[in-house]
């Protein structure tokens, strides 16, 4: 029994897809920032995985980058939570069905 | 990764990993779903041990299970309780279709590429970690930790009342 470099990446894609769909479907601005985050947990697993098992001079770089993705993701959080609590201020709700207010 | 250890951590995370995410876009309770989707970051953490990478397992642990998850609970807290639906937008068979889409052309160009794969592990520790960030990467890292100040400020500028900035302009 072996686990190679394509099983990691089917289940990177498969968390990455299912982010995607979260992202674009859900109707909580809470909600698709939920799915951002599974997006980019999927391309951090892809990542990892090339660093483990692909031939390359210098396989810390796929590590290097995944602690950058982390720590714009952490930032992208932040601003973005702070968006959804200014907006609610405002418009008294989150749903982004309603959040409609540059359409003419 | 040879023998029956990996191969079976392997296939207990990715059960764990993907049916914690199936899990986030099912339930309907916005809250249920933030547990699901720290299930979710555990499991993925767990992938990273399973793939040697020790320091990027606790920081995922500490930033995203620790961190982003409580901020996202804090966020779901501070909106009422009518807002904690996770329903759908009229959006959900476009995009069903562009995920299944996506993921179809994933998987087929992970399974049909012949990679170059090497079988012994690189043995990369924290320490080499450390090194490539101070070393080789230290401006993207310098710009990093100027992206995380900008970002705090702003969060916070974002986040505070209109009344708490006229207590500020007073005093």
């Amino acid at each position: 029994m072996t686990v190679d470099l394509e099983q990691f990446l089917i289940v990177g894609a498969l968390l990455f897809c299912l982010g995607l769909f979260v992202a674009l479907s859900k109707r909580n601005a809470i909600g698709v920032l939920m799915g951002v985050e599974l997006m980019l947990n999927g391309v951090n697993l892809t990542l990892v995985a090339f660093a483990r098992f692909s031939e390359s001079d210098a396989p810390v770089a796929g590590h290097v980058f995944v602690a950058f993705v982390l720590t714009v993701a952490a930032a992208e959080a932040a601003v973005a939570l702070a968006l959804v609590i200014a907006i609610y201020r405002f418009r008294e709700t989150i749903d982004i069905d309603k959040l409609n207010l540059l359409r003419s | 990764m040879e023998g029956s250890g990996p191969t079976i951590a392997f296939w207990v995370l990715a059960i764990i990993t993907l049916g914690a995410a199936g899990g986030v876009v099912a339930s309907r309770n916005l809250m249920h779903a933030v547990l699901m989707l720290v299930l979710c970051f555990l499991g993925v953490s767990g992938f990273f041990l399973l793939l040697s990478a020790d320091f990027l397992a606790m920081a995922q642990v500490i930033i995203y299970v620790g961190a982003i998850s409580v901020l996202m609970l804090f966020a779901i807290m501070l909106t009422p309780a009518v807002e904690r639906d996770n329903g759908e937008t009229r959006m959900i068979a476009p995009a069903l279709l562009l995920s299944l889409a996506l993921a179809t052309v994933f998987i087929f160009v992970a399974v049909d590429t012949n990679w170059s794969t090497v079988t012994t592990d690189p043995g990369l520790t924290a320490t080499d970690l450390g090194n490539a960030l101070l070393t080789t990467w230290v401006l993207p890292f310098e710009i990093a930790s100027v992206l995380l100040t900008a970002a705090m400020v702003g969060a916070i500028m974002l986040a505070r009342t209109e009344q708490e900035e006229a207590e500020d302009e007073l005093s």
